[in-house]
């Protein structure tokens, strides 16, 4: 049977791994390629990169990087920010990634994501979205770019409707409200699109421990979850994760 | 030497990256005359079946691919490679190369209310059908590989199946008639179960990545 896929994520700042809280204040936790070799090598499903400064200074993907992770983990792994036209999802998949996730781009144009999958794929055209609470909006969430620093007036069950109308392949959901807290995934966000939309969704922010995981992989309807603190910690490893996630039967690659 | 086919159809750096971590000798060329001293073809893809049967006319690699296949010499298709060497795809109703009978699917319609997404993305148990193949040797029955694909291969000949895994339905992954295999999962992305694979197509000894 197909597994819950375990996601470890990378912020990339100046070729460093850092790591904040509700987006905030990011301390420097290692370097990414040292760092995404030594989750390969526990197990990890899958390594996503955000370049978290791209966006906001309107900066291109870290080509050099990508190459260098490429080299030495064999297993999917995604990169963000920056990434804004179809030259820069072409060269980024040409260094070496298998998917691309656009978030704020797609906000601004959301034909990038029709134009990057019919050229490349669905399966490599992943939306990234940045959802937090507001009683204001229909599903309850509401979507913000630019790294969570400006508001939308777009719903996030609708942008992620509308997403997958336009071709995207997967859906990463982080919600703002929970990321780096360690308190818990988001849940009801994670199920109301999962159950929206036929694509896998993957959910982000909030992960503190296996239990977390556990929970938003099956109450939340996730296909993924996606972790950074619990690993960058030293708290937990992968293979600890994975182990863990088995014995409260959710079913994960060991 | 194993050659690498180029058709400006997806990642096929990650194939090259990994044959390279293995030690294996390779070329990798959009000019199918280089690759007409290989020993072995490897002909990978990710993206849409009708502009990649475009892309092969173009590059004259559709006609290299029917002798390759005819010389006797091994060719292994990865993911949409697998299921170009089909008759006819569903995909945007395409014609394919016909190196094997039998037809490439789109999931079933059900899925979306059977609560199925798709595409099949993610790591997958993979169980052996037929006996397998020598490609398997050293890889556990079982082993999970990662797949991405929306469609899937239905062999004229059930036989021709060497591996499967279950995804609302059985879902054929390895398939083999004479020189011609292919697999549906990206072995270039399956870790160390997926090297393995690669070892064994390239004749390589693996390196500390395998």
């Amino acid at each position: 049977m197909l597994k819950k896929r375990v996601i470890v994520c990378l912020d990339v700042k100046d070729g460093r791994t850092t790591k904040g809280v509700r987006f905030l204040d990011n301390v420097d936790v290692g370097d990414p390629v040292e760092m995404a070799a030594e989750y390969y090598r526990q197990g990890v499903d899958e390594l996503v990169f955000y370049d978290i400064m791209a966006s906001a200074r309107d900066r291109g993907p870290t080509l050099d990087l990508i190459r260098r992770v490429a080299e030495k983990v064999f297993i999917p792994f995604c990169v963000g920010g920056g990434i804004s036209t179809v030259a820069d999802i072409r060269s980024t998949i040409l260094a070496g990634a298998e998917k691309i996730s656009i978030n704020s781009p797609a906000v601004r144009n959301p034909l990038l994501i029709e134009e990057g999958a019919g050229i490349f794929g669905a399966q490599c055209i992943v939306l990234g979205m940045d959802a937090k609470r507001d009683p204001a909006m229909p599903s309850g969430y509401r979507v913000f770019i630019n790294g969570g620093r400006v508001a939308t007036d777009l719903d996030a069950v609708a942008w992620a409707a509308e997403a997958e109308r336009l071709g995207a392949g997967e859906i990463v959901l982080n919600s703002i409200d929970a990321d780096g807290t360690r308190d818990g995934y988001e849940i009801p966000i994670t199920r109301m699109i999962s159950e929206r939309v036929s694509i896998p969704v993957v959910a982000s922010g909030g992960a503190g421990t296996p239990a977390h995981m556990a929970r938003v992989l099956t109450e939340g309807k996730a296909d993924a979850a996606l972790i950074a603190s619990m690993v960058h910690s030293g708290d937990y490893t992968v293979k600890s994760i994975k182990e863990e996630l088995a014995k409260l039967g959710v079913p994960v690659r060991l | 030497m194993t050659g690498i086919i180029d058709y400006n159809a997806g990642n096929i750096r990650s194939v090259e990256l990994a044959l390279r971590a293995l030690g294996a000798e390779y070329r990798i060329s959009k000019d199918p005359r280089d690759l007409a001293s290989a020993d072995r073809v490897i002909f990978p893809g990710v993206g849409e079946a009708r502009f990649a049967m475009r892309e092969l006319r173009a590059t004259g690699f559709d006609s290299f691919l029917r002798d390759w296949a005819a010389s006797g010499k091994p060719l292994l298709g990865v993911c949409l490679g697998s299921q170009i060497v089909f008759d006819h795809s569903e995909e945007n109703d395409t014609p394919c190369l016909g190196l094997i009978p039998g037809v490439v699917r789109r999931f079933p319609s059900d899925f979306r209310e059977r609560g199925l997404k798709v595409p099949h993305m993610g790591w997958n148990d993979v169980h052996f059908k037929n006996g397998g193949s020598p490609l398997f040797d050293g890889v556990a029955d079982g082993s999970a590989f990662y797949f991405v694909h929306s469609y899937y291969v239905e062999p004229a000949d059930p036989a021709c199946v060497t591996a499967a895994c279950e995804y609302g339905i059985t879902v054929p992954c390895g398939v083999r008639r004479g020189n011609v295999e292919a697999f549906q999962f990206h072995p270039e992305k399956s870790a160390a179960a997926g090297l393995r694979l690669l070892a064994n197509f390239t004749g390589a000894k693996g390196g500390p990545a395998c």
